[in-house]
């Protein structure tokens, strides 16, 4: 009804038809809702607006280059090695996560179906989208960094199992959405069922794949809790992530905000403008290849 | 083994599955072998989930040995003496969560009603949207606000409040303290976390109701509110109470943002403006320095973290699927 008439006419039936207290109310609830999305916006503006007013200022080349500075409350150095340290990190990551996880998905729609085995899959699945990443720290720390030591590993995969299970939901969403008659064409030139799926089904479904890959990717950017455990501290730039500390933006933000000096502060600020600008940047990357894939899908 | 060979005998995808049709032994090799690797993909899964209780289980075992069911019902730890009694921790993630649902649950609902039912359809987008930012800020810069700003600037607030209705009985149990870093500041925190997360799910769920329950509503003369009432909310109470409890679940995992505004501080008490402490933000603060029974109470409480959430979730992905099931049928 509500799109059907205009908004004028349907406060005149309303006006018309409708008891005072009823209008009341009504009113009351509108309120409510506006006023629900106003609340939400504040701390998102507040937010927002003190990470692009406090960390703007430290952005500058060597924000980028420089190594981390040796005495934490003077001001100086740069974000060098956590920068490198969140990309690395999560890029490794998502080596290991989004092939285990589309093939994952792959099972669940193509094969497992309604089976029980898919069923148990799924479930666990979203179950696991619930762990705490603090859990998959901890869970990495017994299981690669009491063995192995701190490195940027263990921190890959920490942010694997964090990834892993979103990747495959969102995943399998897609392929739902790829027509079976694609399917059927392809059974019909003579094609296997895998050659099928890895010509056919996974291009059709690319766009939208690609879209939830990158939103667990950004997700997993962000994350501080898994990382404190497994990957240590450093101070300078490491590239290999199988041998020694390493560190991270959002590392680099816990500590410090928790330091009452002013430079340490404001370094807290650029390294989150920094890693907003990374996670926002992918999350409306992500908007624009599903939304361009939506389009030509329905032209 | 017998899971595995269930699954043969269902259709897949395609309208029964008319590749085994197909050329006689050299694809069909390539078949049951993409399978496979297919099905080990998706049980990585389970192994994953049973690996993280065993291997962390295993490791705090000496904490649970030592401290039995005390390690639960205990309020005392203190690593010096070696005593970890964790329940101040349990009570400081159920508060601050708690706090954070009452925050939150209004708004969350307004924004999706607002998103669904009354929003222009113009505006309908950019709410998504902006919930989406809201929801891709990273928790630490949450927290991050939340002790440079947010803990400050509230500090004078909740000295204004207990001092006002501080002496009152039963206001005054709640309403009191003046910690800027307190059980309050982290339960807004992460009200502000957990709003994107039940907003978009009971979105979802509010999107399933049929127009058609919609237009009777209004069919009869029913007002927007009425409608909603009447037809919206009945039709999707379950699934607002499974993205509730996501939304508990989430909040109780939550860690860094927490840790840096909840004051740190094992203390049980109903004063909201108070310092306190969580499991969470306690394993985060002290497995720097923890070694031996220490370090194996706090991976003890990651076990009892990960033990509740997954009750929590097991039994909101439960409301929800019964939920969906229903909407299916009808």
């Amino acid at each position: 009804m509500t799109d059907l008439l205009s908004p004028d006419v349907e406060r005149l039936l309303l006006d018309a038809t409708t008891s005072r207290s009823r209008r009341v109310k009504n009113r009351l609830a509108s309120i409510w809702m506006v006023g629900a999305l106003l609340v939400a916006l504040v701390p998102l503006t507040l937010v927002i607006g003190y990470v692009l007013f406090k960390g703007l200022g430290q952005l500058s080349l060597a924000w980028f280059t420089e190594d981390l500075p040796t005495i934490t409350r003077k001001a100086g150095g740069g974000m060098g090695p956590a920068i490198v340290g969140t990309l690395l990190i999560t890029f490794v990551a998502a080596l290991m996560a989004v092939p285990l996880g589309i093939l994952g998905a792959i099972y669940l729609h193509e094969y497992g179906g309604k089976g029980r085995t898919a069923r148990l899959i799924r479930f666990m699945a979203d179950v696991m989208t619930g762990v705490p990443s603090i859990v998959m720290g901890l869970f990495v720390y017994t299981v690669w960094t009491l063995t192995f030591g701190l490195n940027g590993f263990g921190g890959s995969l920490a942010l694997g199992c964090l990834m892993l299970p979103i990747i495959i939901r969102t995943t399998e969403e897609m392929l739902r959405l790829v027509p079976d008659e694609l399917r059927q064409a392809s059974y019909a030139l003579g094609n296997r069922k895998w050659r099928t799926i890895l010509t056919v089904v996974l291009p059709a479904a690319f766009g939208g794949i690609t879209s939830g890959v990158m939103i667990a990717i950004a997700r997993a950017a962000g994350e501080t809790a898994p990382l404190v455990f497994t990957i240590g501290a450093a101070r300078n730039l490491n590239l290999n992530i199988f041998q020694g500390p390493m560190t991270a933006l959002s590392v680099q933000i816990f500590g410090n905000a928790q330091t009452p000096f002013e430079a340490a502060q404001a370094r807290a600020w650029g390294a989150a403008l920094t890693l907003v600008g990374i996670v926002f940047a992918m999350t409306i990357l992500a908007r624009v290849v599903s939304s361009r894939v939506a389009r030509r899908h329905s032209a | 083994m017998t899971l595995l060979l269930q699954d043969d005998g269902v259709a897949p995808h395609g309208g029964g599955d008319v590749s085994s049709l197909l050329e006689p032994t050299s694809g069909r090799r390539g078949d049951s072998a993409f399978k496979a690797v297919a099905l080990i993909a998706g049980l990585a899964v389970l192994a994953i989930l049973g690996l993280i209780a065993y291997s962390t289980t295993k490791e705090a075992w000496p904490a649970f040995k030592q401290e039995g069911f005390g390690f639960i019902t205990s309020s005392t730890w203190i690593p010096a003496e070696n005593k970890f009694g964790a329940l101040a921790f349990i009570y400081g993630t159920v508060l601050s969560s708690l706090i954070a649902l009452v925050l939150a649950v209004p708004v969350s609902l307004g924004i999706a009603l607002y998103a669904n039912e009354a929003a222009p359809r113009r505006l309908r987008k950019p709410v998504v949207y902006v919930m989406d930012l809201l929801a891709a800020i990273p928790s630490v810069v949450y927290g991050l606000w939340g002790i440079i700003v947010l803990a400050p600037a509230i500090q004078p607030v909740y000295k204004a409040i207990s001092g006002a209705v501080g002496d009152i009985p039963v206001l005054g149990w709640f309403f009191n303290g003046e910690s800027g870093r307190s059980y309050m500041t982290a339960g807004i925190i992460l009200a502000i976390m957990i709003t994107p997360i039940i907003t978009s799910l009971s979105r979802e769920v509010i999107a399933t109701v049929p127009s058609a329950q919609r237009e009777a509503a209004y069919g009869m003369g029913a007002t927007r509110w009425e409608m909603i009432r009447a037809a919206v909310l009945p039709w999707s109470r379950g699934g607002i109470v499974g993205s509730v409890m996501l939304g508990l679940g989430r909040a109780m995992g939550e860690t860094i943002a927490v840790a840096l505004v909840i004051g740190s501080q094992a203390k049980i008490t109903t004063h909201l403006f108070d310092a306190g402490d969580s499991m969470a933000a306690v394993i985060v603060n002290q497995f720097g320095e923890a070694s031996g029974t220490h370090r194996a109470a706090l991976i003890g409480l990651g076990v009892v973290l990960f033990g509740v959430t997954i009750i929590v979730n097991v039994s909101a992905r439960g409301i929800v699927s019964r939920f969906d099931r229903r909407s299916q049928g009808a």
